[in-house]
């Protein structure tokens, strides 16, 4: 083995090379497979494991809450429709009621329209049989007077 | 004794002396290699402890391994690129962690109460041998990353924009590492020995915030040493247009 005496010893130095150089390349070599098997292989897998894992669960609740978001709209929109809906059956309901209101008073108008015509016309036929018989009687009175008148003479 | 024996003639500062293992006729530093395989033992029973048991909800250890992990795809995803960072983020998280506790380990871990017949014991990454090799083996990695990804046209590099590049890109190769490894190598020593000569002079309350500046100054080189790493690799996978 070549020795360098770069500081004057005869022997040894700061710069004194020899078989330590390649004995610790070779030491350094091993030592890069035996840390590649024990620390970097193993430890590399638990972590690109672990982002995996991070990574599976990040899109799964990702999914998760388009889901959550799509069913959201979903029901507001169920939501909207129902109360059109109700608006719809309520302006209904009203619409019939004042129609059953406006019928039923019609009817009730008419009915007794009806029965006053009716009154009224009884009223007369009464009133022209009472004229009848009072002037019939009247007549008698005027003859029976007349008779008497008459008869004194 | 040491480089610094006129300064402090009474220093016990042991620098460039080392504690030599004969291996067949392989000479190496044993202190170098001591203090690194302590420092890998302990980042391994971290990282086992801590991965023993993983759950999706972590706890404890597992906590600070995720932290680190995710600190070193983040380097090296924004350095290297999507395409290939896979690939090469064990190599610059390895470089980082090995960088960063054998510089925190040197300034934290009280060595000198150790002794060693020869030399001391300190952090790793302050002998210019493991800052080298460290280095080297980035070059080595940046050239397979350009050669594999784009095959020849890996070479396309050298005359981009204008062929005019070619000799700079040339000495760029020679200069990365260069510059790599003495940049580590000079901030860590420098650390250990501001603080050794602090000691040494003022042994109160001086030299503590110089050891916090140190720590400071350890973790930004790991991490300046991993990032540029990943950015010379990333320069060599880069497709021009």
């Amino acid at each position: 083995m070549p020795t360098l005496f770069l500081f004057g010893a005869s022997e040894g130095g700061l710069f004194d090379f020899d078989a330590t150089l390649p004995l610790m390349a070779v030491q350094v070599v091993l030592l890069t497979f035996i840390l590649n098997a024990l620390f970097f292989k193993p430890v590399g897998k638990v972590v690109e494991e672990r982002e995996d894992y991070v990574n599976t669960s990040r899109a799964e609740a990702k999914k998760k809450i388009a889901e959550v978001e799509r069913l959201e709209t979903e029901l507001k929109d169920q939501l909207k429709e129902a109360r059109l809906e109700a608006q719809k059956v309520i302006l209904e309901a009203e619409q019939d009621s004042e129609n059953l209101y406006k019928e039923a008073l019609a009817l009730a108008t008419s009915e007794a329209n009806a029965s006053r015509e009716k009154a009224r016309r009884e009223i007369d036929s009464q009133r022209d049989e009472a004229l009848n018989q009072l002037k019939g009687e009247a007549d008698n009175l005027g003859d029976l007077i007349i008779e008497r008148l008459l008869a004194k003479k | 004794m040491g480089f610094l024996p006129f300064v402090f003639p009474f220093a016990e500062l042991e620098v460039g002396q080392h504690l030599y293992w004969q291996i067949g006729n392989l000479r190496i530093h044993g202190q170098v290699f001591m203090t690194s395989w302590l420092l890998i033992g302990a980042l391994l029973a971290l990282v086992v402890i801590g991965t023993k048991k993983m759950e999706r909800d972590p706890k404890g250890v597992q906590n600070l391994l995720e932290f680190l992990w995710d600190y070193i795809r983040d380097l090296a995803r924004t350095q290297i690129g999507e395409k290939v960072y896979r690939d090469w983020m064990p190599f610059i998280g390895t470089l980082f962690l090995f960088i960063f506790v054998s510089n925190w380990g040197g300034a934290l871990v009280p060595w000198k109460l150790i002794e060693l017949p020869s030399g001391e014991l300190g952090a790793p990454t302050a002998d210019i041998n493991t800052t080298v090799a460290l280095a080297l083996l980035v070059s080595l990695s940046y050239f397979y990353a350009g050669l594999s990804n784009k095959g020849l046209r890996y070479f396309e590099y050298y005359v981009h924009p204008t062929p005019i590049m070619l000799p700079f890109k040339i000495v760029e190769d020679f200069t990365k590492p260069l510059s790599l490894s003495f940049r580590l190598f000079g901030n860590i020593l420098a650390d250990e020995l501001v603080v050794a000569v602090l000691v040494f002079l003022v042994p109160l309350v001086l030299p503590v915030p110089v050891m916090f500046l140190g720590l400071f100054t350890s973790a930004i080189q790991a991490l300046i040493f991993a990032t540029l790493a990943a950015y010379y690799i990333g320069e060599a996978v880069e497709e021009h247009h």
